[in-house]
């Protein structure tokens, strides 16, 4: 491991332990026992109740199904960032790629194998197009990508509704009809061992995704292409590479992760279509995932991991009375964390200093 | 190297050491409060899963939350970590979940009481229907309720009870008021205004026809009770633009009073009607309080001009079904509908409207004493309705 990724990987632990330090102390603070805390997240993702003593395989299966789609929205802003963009959007490519799989999922008739790629696809290529428009935008205008991508949530979540609820119709006025069983992710058998979880094959296209990520980012031509746009647009410029392509690629593939989320969820966790009233902010946890995953493949994949414990431990926190807003806290305490990067690692070599200090001595 | 590695490691430490000191330290605090009975102590844990719109929404959600406070009060309970809830003993620890904005962990939320192992769960609002019934089916020693949704198939051997209220009683008193309030005009109508197109609403519309019918007899005419609906899907029940536009040309058809059944819908109607300045009646919730203490100066203004509003107390159902559970040790599955006879529907009543009801109220009562008696068969769809009108007109 080089020195870089080392201290990367150190300063998201620090950072971590710092939010659920302060997580802690708020509990504290409320009058309850951060234990209970510590138990939630136990239970919520190793199935075992520590106070208890009682295992439940559910729980493991539902803390995937928490910890997929903030993968997938964390590589879609990771990716975009290696290229000096900010995807602020992925939420709105979850939604539209959710929506192209509820018109693929009940638009179409094919057998599995044919259904459940094509739904896929679709999805990965709605969030790619909802991706490249700011992208275009971008490189074409220079319209700051971030005010587009912002807007274009609202507009793929009321697109989404509109459809939903007046072209495709609903049951309940905020559901679809139930996918036929060609098009759904879902596993008798994952849902078996893990004790009837929602559990499902969602997980194949989210692990060959990190995957994906970081063979294209780290090991082909055209993602040093666009890492060095992301390092030093002029400079990537003037070595003759094509910035403004780079830009709306790497803005087309950022949307495709999460168009890829959208699919994931809506024929893997739900099965039908649904409107929203608000969206769900799994483009917004997206951008912490990959803020604390160093924008790395398998950071990011770790740190939705970890996000995904602070949300499947929170219904539970909430049942044992502890307030459902602490794994809110805690998670934007591990992202203020990282953000005071040059502070922490200030910190860091101080406390390192003077650890070391007399075992310098004696080395001399 | 040994110094590089040396940093990581004593910033891991350190961060350890303080977790542990946090733990230790709440964990002393823990001791001290020992004198709390444990979980275990409690006779009955009886627990609520909010909708969107949380534990404050001036609807159903908070209208259940009144039904817990109550159980509390009077079963010697506790409302856990909700000092304002109220604590009466320790014979009953009641326990309420809001879920999140959109609502994505109802079925966490659900399970994480049933897991804890709570005798009475509660779904509160049909869109827990799904996962209310797949938790049901994994925890037999849990009894749910969903309130005002429906699951088919269920019996009493079934773990989950279906609550609805009998909506076309309501409407029935809702009908006499409206036909009480403009009697003394020359041409007096009133009018009904539904959602969806569908047997539900349907109820509804039954009920006011057959109220307004029975209070004056000349809404027994034809034409007198204008009824029109927003559309054939659920969008009907979110489009206030077109509950408006109906609105409007029943008021200009001559409707004195207009009442609604077609949910986020109603806004148009109660807007249109502080425009016209018209008199409305809302549905569900106490609307016209809700208006009041909204933000948004407009709809305090149309506050004025919603009379009243047909209630659905779920406060009565949550506590209704506890207490059965809680006195009888036990509570069979199945379909509960709550009417006028067991408090589960009424008409809104606050400080605001009070002095406009006071003229009717002894007439509503005797009626609603005569609905409860038996006395009167509030009709609940078209064809009853027009058995109804006969008979009233003979």
């Amino acid at each position: 491991m080089t020195k870089a990724k080392n201290d990367k990987l150190v300063l998201s632990l620090v950072a971590t332990g710092l939010g659920f330090l302060l997580g802690a102390i708020v509990i504290i603070g409320t009058g309850k026992n951060p234990f209970i805390m510590l138990n939630a997240m136990v239970f919520g993702t190793t199935g075992i109740n520590i106070a208890k003593g009682i295992f439940n395989a559910r729980y493991i299966g539902e803390f995937f199904i928490q910890a997929m789609p903030i993968i997938l929205t964390g590589l879609s802003v990771g990716f975009a960032f290696r290229t000096g963009l900010f995807n602020i959007g992925a939420e709105g490519q979850v939604l539209v790629g959710g929506l192209a799989a509820t018109i693929i999922g009940l638009g179409v008739r094919a057998p599995s194998i044919v259904h459940v790629p094509m739904i896929i696809l679709g999805a990965m290529l709605a969030g790619a197009l909802w991706g490249a428009l700011p992208g275009f935008l971008k490189a074409r205008y220079n319209v700051h990508e971030v005010v587009v991508t912002i807007m274009m949530n609202y507009i793929g979540l009321h697109l989404n509704n509109h459809i939903v609820r007046n072209i495709i119709g609903t049951t309940d006025g905020v559901k679809t009809a139930v996918f036929p069983k060609t098009a759904m992710l879902s596993s008798e058998f994952l849902a078996g061992v893990t004790n009837g979880s929602r559990l499902n094959w969602g997980i194949v296209p989210t692990v060959l995704a990190v995957f994906v990520f970081w063979f294209l980012i780290e090991k082909t031509t055209f993602g040093f292409g666009l890492r060095a746009v992301g390092f030093n647009k002029e400079g990537a410029r003037y070595a003759g590479m094509k910035v403004e392509r780079n830009v709306m690629t790497s803005m087309a593939i950022a949307g495709a992760f999460a168009g890829l989320a959208g699919a994931v969820m809506a024929i893997g966790t739900f099965g039908f279509g649904r409107t929203l009233p608000a969206a769900e902010g799994y483009g917004f946890d997206g951008i912490a995932v990959a803020l604390v995953g160093g924008n790395a493949a398998f950071g990011i994949m770790l740190s939705g991991l970890l996000f995904g414990m602070l949300k499947a431990a929170a219904p539970l926190m909430q049942s044992a009375g502890i307030p459902k807003e602490i794994g809110s806290i805690i998670q934007a305490s591990i992202v203020v964390f990282v953000a005071m990067k040059y502070g922490l690692e200030k910190l860091l070599v101080l406390m390192g200093r003077k650890s070391r200090e007399p075992v310098e001595g004696s080395a001399v | 190297m040994r110094t590089r590695r040396a940093f990581p490691i004593a910033a891991i430490l350190t961060v350890a050491a303080v977790l542990s000191a946090a733990f230790t330290l709440s964990s002393c605090g823990a001791r001290e409060g020992a004198s709390a009975p444990k979980p275990e102590g409690y006779r009955w844990r009886i627990g609520i899963v909010f909708d969107i719109g949380g534990k404050d929404d001036r609807s159903f959600n908070q209208s259940a939350y009144e039904g817990l406070k109550r159980l509390a009060a009077d079963f010697r309970g506790r409302i856990a970590d909700d000092p304002e809830g109220g604590d009466h003993g320790d014979e009953v620890e009641l326990r309420w979940l809001e879920s999140k904005l959109e609502g994505a962990d109802r079925e966490q939320l659900l399970r994480s009481l049933a897991d804890q192992g709570y005798d009475l769960v509660f779904g509160v609002g049909f869109l827990f229907a799904d996962s209310i019934f797949r938790v049901a089916n994994d925890y037999p020693r849990t009894t749910f309720v969903l309130i005002d949704g429906n699951i088919p198939d269920l019996d009493e051997g079934s773990n989950l009870i279906c609550v609805s209220f009998a909506e076309e009683e309501g409407s029935f008193l809702a009908g006499v008021l409206a036909a009480l309030l403009v009697e003394a005009d020359s041409d007096p109508k009133v009018g009904f205004l539904g959602g969806m197109d569908m047997t539900l609403i349907r109820k509804f519309d039954a009920g006011f026809h057959a109220g307004a019918a029975y209070a004056s007899p000349v809404m027994r005419q034809q034409g007198r009770v204008l009824s029109a609906y927003i559309g054939k899907d659920g969008s009907a029940f979110n489009d206030p633009g077109r509950a408006s536009i109906l609105a409007e040309s029943m008021y200009a058809a001559g409707a004195g009073v207009i009442y609604h059944a077609a949910g986020a819908s109603g806004a148009g109607l109660f807007s249109t009607a502080a425009r016209l300045g018209k008199r409305a009646i809302g549905v569900d919730s106490d609307q016209g309080l809700a208006y009041a203490s909204s933000a948004d100066p407009a709809e305090r203004d149309a506050s004025r001009f919603i009379l009243s509003s047909m209630l659905k107390r779920v406060d009565n159902a949550v506590y209704a079904l506890s207490e059965e559970l809680m006195r009888r040790g036990s509570i069979e599955g199945g379909y509960r509908v709550f009417g006028l006879a067991d408090g589960g529907v009424a008409l809104a009543r606050n400080d605001a409207n009070a002095e406009a009801l006071a003229p009717y109220d002894e007439k509503l009562e005797s009626i609603a004493r005569r609905i409860v008696a038996g006395e009167i068969r509030v009709p609940f769809d078209m064809e009853s309705l027009e058995d109804f009108l006969e008979e009233l007109r003979r």
